[in-house]
């Protein structure tokens, strides 16, 4: 059987690890080939190891294990030069491109009131303006394909609703989806769609960590992922804790493949409900 | 290659042709059994023609060319006792029930000053007290197969106030209410509860709205709301139906409370 993103080239960022080697070896079991870029290396404003080399090295081995194609690259989303640099390689070597993947994005906390400058600022860089990076480096490569093509930028259910602690992260996940649309409106006459997803709480280490959950239990002094567990399920409608990075690579795969050929300009939640409640 | 709703069970409404059909032979060509009814009669207020027990008759033969099972029955969903036997029925044939969708709706085109109280009252009755009876004749199926997902076709007339079709935006606003009213209250029971908006579908439903065109010539202020972003004018029956497969498939397992337009574009402008 014909996968359902057979023959298609994906670019995804933030693809070491988590959600982006999750829609990397989702969309390859369906038949796309990959061009990943991930930073790699810290940033110091995270309160959590992000990922490394060996995370990436890892990615590659899973999706052609898959017997799909990859080009992977260390790349900062927040240096164009970088990211455009890696990308027009992968188009240069794998001859088209059809789906982006906005994924990369980091997490902190603090009040709006105590956030220092530069979390505030890492944030916006890397979780707003490194989307449009990756948008703007794609576009010419989608509208040169003559063949439409389908843009997700992952957003939050924090980039449809406020939340307390982390105003920066609301704010850079806010702006994902006014970006989203105005892409939606520019690229709709070269059949391009732009979309984004809205995932709540994702068992990743973005999240399981002792960081998040202090700032989910702030009634505990060391609050473990058991304490976390009943704190995460509460914030959800469904009886769910957190949903699977996988959960966000199949609504990806579906706005990505010519199923969604009609669908633009939606922001779909993977949220177990957190938004209806 | 296993299909990606295989095993289960869909109850449709409004399966003898158009959407409803086509979300049919979608969801059993991917594996599902199918639970189908249709009014199979005219409306003295609707304009154009309904379907036929024809029509029913061919949406069955076209589920069990896929050699899915079907139990089709003619009923009307303002009728929540005649809807409740069908599914009842349809359950006890086929064992269990996962996904509804509830599909059936008329559509008629006229200025607000020429909405007869009998049209409104048709509407309302069917696209939004329809939707209602379907969910609820449904949901203590779903309750006892321990989850389920149920998707409401609303419209792009569900989130923007189309003009010379009012009573059909009051409806399918509602419909919108009550899906999340219900994604609330089902969701202990893992049952996730979706709206699907359409722009115009090339359907016989679609095809059958003459009209629009003179009553916007009258106020061309008006004609931009009902255009699309994408460069297409209507959207096919199939394009739903992959939506509408998403939502029912286990693929969306965490996916409710969504209004999920399938409208190039149309409610972004």
């Amino acid at each position: 059987m014909t996968g359902r993103v057979e023959g298609k080239v994906a670019f995804i960022t933030g693809a070491a690890r988590g959600q982006g080697r999750s829609h990397a070896i989702r969309l390859a079991q369906e038949g796309a080939d990959i061009i990943a870029v991930d930073i790699c290396r810290q940033i110091d404003t995270v309160p959590y190891p992000m990922a490394t080399p060996d995370d990436l090295a890892a990615t590659v081995k899973e999706v052609e294990a898959l017997d799909r194609r990859i080009v992977a690259a260390q790349a900062d989303v927040r240096d164009y030069g970088a990211l455009k640099g890696a990308l027009d390689e992968g188009v240069a070597q794998l001859g088209r491109l059809d789906i982006v993947s906005a994924n990369a994005g980091i997490f902190s906390m603090g009040t709006a009131a105590d956030l220092p400058e530069q979390a505030w600022q890492d944030m916006i860089d890397v979780n707003l303006t490194g989307v449009w990076h990756a948008a703007k480096a794609a576009i010419p490569h989608l509208i040169e394909g003559g063949r439409g093509g389908s843009i997700i930028l992952t957003s939050s259910a924090a980039g449809l609703e406020g939340m307390e602690n982390i105003g920066h992260y609301v704010a850079a996940k806010h702006g994902v989806v006014g970006l989203m649309r105005t892409l939606a409106l520019e690229l709709a006459p070269h059949s391009i769609r732009v979309n984004s997803v809205h995932p709540t709480t994702v068992n990743t280490d973005m999240i399981q960590n002792d960081t998040t959950y202090r700032m989910f239990r702030p009634d505990l002094d060391h609050p473990d992922r058991d304490d976390a567990e009943a704190a995460f399920t509460s914030i959800n409608a469904l009886p769910v804790p957190w949903v699977e990075p996988v959960d966000i690579s199949n609504a990806i795969l579906f706005l990505a493949s010519d199923e969604a050929r009609y669908i633009t300009g939606v922001t779909l939640p993977i949220d177990a409900g957190e938004l209806t409640k | 290659m296993t299909g990606r709703v295989e095993g289960k069970v869909a109850f449709i409404t409004g399966a003898a042709r158009g959407q409803g059909r086509s979300h049919a032979i979608r969801l059993a060509e991917e594996g599902a059994d199918i639970i189908a009814v249709d009014i199979c009669r005219d409306y003295p207020t609707v304009g154009y023609a309904l379907a036929t027990e024809a029509d029913l008759a061919e949406t069955v033969k076209a589920v069990e060319a896929l050699d899915r099972r079907i139990v089709a029955t003619q009923a009307d969903v303002r009728d929540f006792a005649a809807l409740k036997a069908a599914v009842d029925d349809g359950v006890a044939q086929l064992g269990r029930l996962d996904i509804v969708c509830a599909n059936a709706g008329i559509c008629t085109v006229q200025s607000w000053d020429e909405v007869t109280p009998a049209v409104w009252q048709d509407t309302l009755d069917t696209n939004l007290t329809g939707v209602w009876n379907t969910m609820t004749a449904a949901a203590p199926h779903l309750i006892a197969a321990g989850g389920g997902s149920i998707i409401c076709t609303s419209s792009t007339a569900g989130i923007k106030g189309l003009p010379f079709l009012a009573p059909y935006v009051a409806a399918k606003h509602g419909v919108v209410g009550i899906a999340r009213t219900m994604a609330n209250e089902l969701a202990r029971h893992q049952i996730r509860v979706n709206t699907v908006h359409p722009t115009g579908v090339d359907t016989p439903m679609g095809t059958g709205l003459g009209g629009l065109e003179p009553l916007i010539g009258k106020d061309a202020n008006l004609g931009p709301i009902f255009m699309n972003t994408l460069p297409v004018e209507t959207v096919d029956a199939r394009d739903i139906s992959n939506a509408v497969l998403f939502l029912a498939s286990d693929e969306s397992r965490y996916v409710t409370g969504l209004e999920f337009t399938v409208d190039a574009g149309n409610t972004i402008r």
